[in-house]
């Protein structure tokens, strides 16, 4: 294997890195630390560097195992089931919804397609307003915000967007709708479009490639395919996490055991694996607000076909984006959406379009002139966009319940409309709503009128989600959040929640880098408050 | 197996939809034990067989020997495809694979009289398409985990993406 891409992770495990992979215990492990933390992703990685640099004695758990550009070979049969929780087709309960997720060091920063938005302004003003978080300003961010992006290289992408992105920007300004350029975090980009398989140039700035190498520079502990079961509480203190040991292949225990023990425990799986393990710990819920509110975004997706190449497997995934339609009504109004487009390859764009037998052959043949545009819609806001809720299937496993209002579905017509009108506005010879029941519709007028009649349910529509946001919602109001401003879990005195489940609604962006920017701060306090010294900043390495 | 299957024919056909999707029934039918990994057995494959070839369409290529050599080729990746799933997950499949391979599932539920490697395509396509659109859920997220699975595993594979215009990765970065 000699590449021409110089792998980090390689180098620094030649270099002495403390990484265990867990496959491999022959044994029972027993470890401690100053601060053990769960998970690798945007929150575990940016906790981990920050609190490494700082010189606390750091051990970071994951679930998902190492893997770094020398195995990224950009295949999607080989990237989903290595790469993603559930081989990239976790579910929500009744199936109607399906959700993308990294299982790997760097968790969804590894496969994820780099967009890096500040929280929007308006959502911090909701959160001020109606969950009593004071200390989330635009203005109190900021310098976490600026520092996070110049950590992680993020600048609105230069280069021309792709022409799957391009689409959408025309569209949408034929129509009066205002676009404007997606932040990215990249540095060195070849422009290549397999950001969701992991970037084989490592020139994504994602946990995998930063905070991670750094912390395991600065003396951190790494311990792969190790699955984090129960926290042992007594009292109000977290006095170990019980781990167990994945195989090779991450679907079965291997049998060992691995304990942790720690002054201070940091959750960072995710909203769908953050509350689960606190569930199964069973930490104080005494309002019954754990795993409740847990936010999707949940997304729609519009096909459309044109008479020019489209290539949308080639080229930066996300350069462009509308956000008109967040700003059409009060942000407790009537559901708002944000537009993107999403990088096509073989099998998500075939597993996504609705249909089989030779409708479905025939519209793949036409796979290089396929443009899709998507919809997020920015849920929590209103009663009627509550969110789900994270159980515990009979095997300790999460499952994640998702309902989805007429409220919703009104928004998710509205989207449909305003998507095949851009695309048709764009040039597009025939528009699809992905639904099984809407036909490939030749002029907006037609369009109009098909997707105004579609029945809009779950399984009939195609439903998806990249984004998992809440169910650990922060108030320093125990009625309200079961965390407090400061991501610390109430209750429990030496336990930190840091990610995204932290946020009280969605994000109404992709919310890579509100988590990291949040995260940042939170990280930097714990760090003084564990070590009695300011905390070390993150700086690009 | 043949015990099983003849207990939950007595359940009839509501217990039987439920143990599509693994629930209740089944587990009151079988002591809990960490679920296996999905085995492509004689039911998933006969009805695997009658599946791929409505499912894929004019992929597939039409020469008898060649098309005959592409489902076989196919039913493997499918295989591979659930290795991958959550081991509950596996179990799921591999429940439906042996529901649809039941003479009377396969008859009430499918609408399919003979066995099904007599099944017509256009008999195939019927029953997939009743399920698309069924009024039970458990039989539209069937037809959706046979939609995922046939063509996911269909389109990832290289022999595949010439047809569809689809240029692969950059093959430099291969090495």
């Amino acid at each position: 294997m000699s590449s021409v891409i110089p792998d980090p992770i390689q180098a620094g495990l030649a270099a002495g890195w403390k990484v265990t992979d867990c496959a491999h215990l022959d044994a029972d492990l027993t470890l401690e630390a100053d601060v053990v933390i769960v998970g690798s992703g945007a929150g575990g990685g940016v906790t981990a560097e920050t609190l490494a640099l700082s010189g606390l004695r750091v051990l970071i758990v994951e679930e998902g195992a190492l893997k770094s550009s020398k195995d990224f070979k950009m295949r999607e049969a080989d990237a989903y089931p290595a790469l993603y929780q559930e081989s990239a087709a976790r579910k929500t309960r009744d199936k109607g919804i399906n959700i993308l997720q990294g299982r790997t060091v760097g968790g969804s920063t590894t496969i994820n397609w780099t967009s890096s938005f500040r929280t929007p302004p308006i959502t911090l003003a909701y959160w001020n307003r109606n969950h009593g978080l004071n200390g989330y300003t635009p203005e109190a961010l900021a310098p976490w915000f600026d520092m996070m992006e110049q950590r992680l290289n993020i600048a609105p992408w230069a280069p021309p967007p792709n022409e799957n992105n391009d689409i959408l920007r025309r569209g949408a300004n034929k129509l009066g709708i205002p676009t404007a350029i997606i932040p990215r975090n990249v540095n060195g980009c070849w422009n290549l479009g397999y950001c969701g398989m992991g970037c084989p140039t490592n020139a994504k700035q994602s946990m995998l490639v930063t905070t991670i190498p750094s912390a395991l520079q600065h003396g951190a502990t790494l311990l792969t395919r190790a699955r984090a079961e129960r926290l042992v509480i007594q009292g109000d203190k977290i006095t170990q996490l019980d781990c167990v040991a994945l195989d090779a292949a991450g679907l079965a225990p291997t049998g060992r055991r691995i304990t942790l023990r720690a002054r201070h425990f940091v959750l960072s799986g995710g909203a769908i694996n953050t509350p689960a393990l606190l569930m199964r710990s069973a930490a104080p819920d005494p309002h019954g607000l754990l795993g409740k509110r847990t936010f999707l975004h949940p997304t729609v997706i519009s096909a459309g076909i044109f008479a020019q190449r489209v290539d949308g497997y080639a080229g930066a995934p996300q350069s462009v984006y509308s956000d008109h339609f967040l700003h059409t009504d009060p942000i407790d109004g009537p559901i708002g959406y944000k537009l993107e487009a999403p990088p096509l390859h073989p099998l998500l764009l075939s597993t996504t379009m609705a249909g089989f037998g030779e409708q479905h052959a025939t519209l793949m043949r036409q796979f290089p002139h396929i443009q899709a545009t998507l919809a997020l819609l920015r849920d929590g806001f209103h009663g009627d966009a509550p969110g789900g809720s994270v159980a515990l299937a009979g095997n300790g496993a999460p499952v994640l319940d998702y309902p989805i209002s007429e409220f919703m579905w009104d928004g998710v017509r509205r989207a449909m409309l305003t998507m095949a009108e851009m695309q048709f506005a764009a040039g597009a010879q025939s528009v699809m709503p992905v639904h099984e029941s809407a036909q490939q519709y030749s002029n907006w007028t037609q369009a109009q009128a098909g997707i105004n009649a579609l029945p809009f349910k779950l399984l009939a529509t195609r439903v998806v989600s990249a984004h998992v946001m809440g169910g650990c919602a922060m108030s320093d109001d125990q009625r309200q959040g079961v965390t407090t401003s400061n991501g610390r879990y109430h209750g429990l005195a030496n336990l930190s929640v840091h990610d995204g489940s932290l946020f009280p609604t969605s994000i109404g962006a992709n919310p890579q880098l509100s988590i990291y920017a949040m995260v940042a701060r939170l990280a930097n306090g714990l760090a003084q408050e564990l070590t009695g010294k300011p905390a070390a900043r993150l700086v690009r390495g | 197996m043949k015990t099983n299957r003849r207990s939950f024919l007595k359940i009839g056909v509501a217990g039987a939809l439920t143990l599509a999707v693994g629930g209740a029934i089944y587990r009151q039918l079988n002591p809990p034990a960490p679920p296996h990994p999905f085995m492509l057995d004689g039911d998933a494959s006969k009805v695997l067989a009658a599946v791929i070839p409505a499912m894929l369409a004019s992929a597939l290529p039409s020469e008898p020997m060649a098309r005959a050599a592409a489902v076989t080729a196919a039913t493997v990746r499918v295989r591979d495809a659930i290795l991958g799933l959550p081991l509950a997950t596996q179990k799921e499949v591999q429940d439906l694979f042996g529901l649809l391979a039941l003479g009377p599932a396969r008859r009430l539920l499918a609408g399919v009289s003979g066995g099904w490697d007599q099944a017509q395509p256009q008999q195939v396509a019927a029953f997939l398409q009743s399920w698309r659109t069924h009024r039970i859920a458990t039989l539209q997220v069937a037809y959706l985990a046979m939609h995922d699975l046939i063509l996911g595993a269909w389109y990832a594979d290289p022999s595949t993406w010439a047809a569809i215009g689809y240029p692969g990765p950059l093959k430099e970065l291969l090495a």
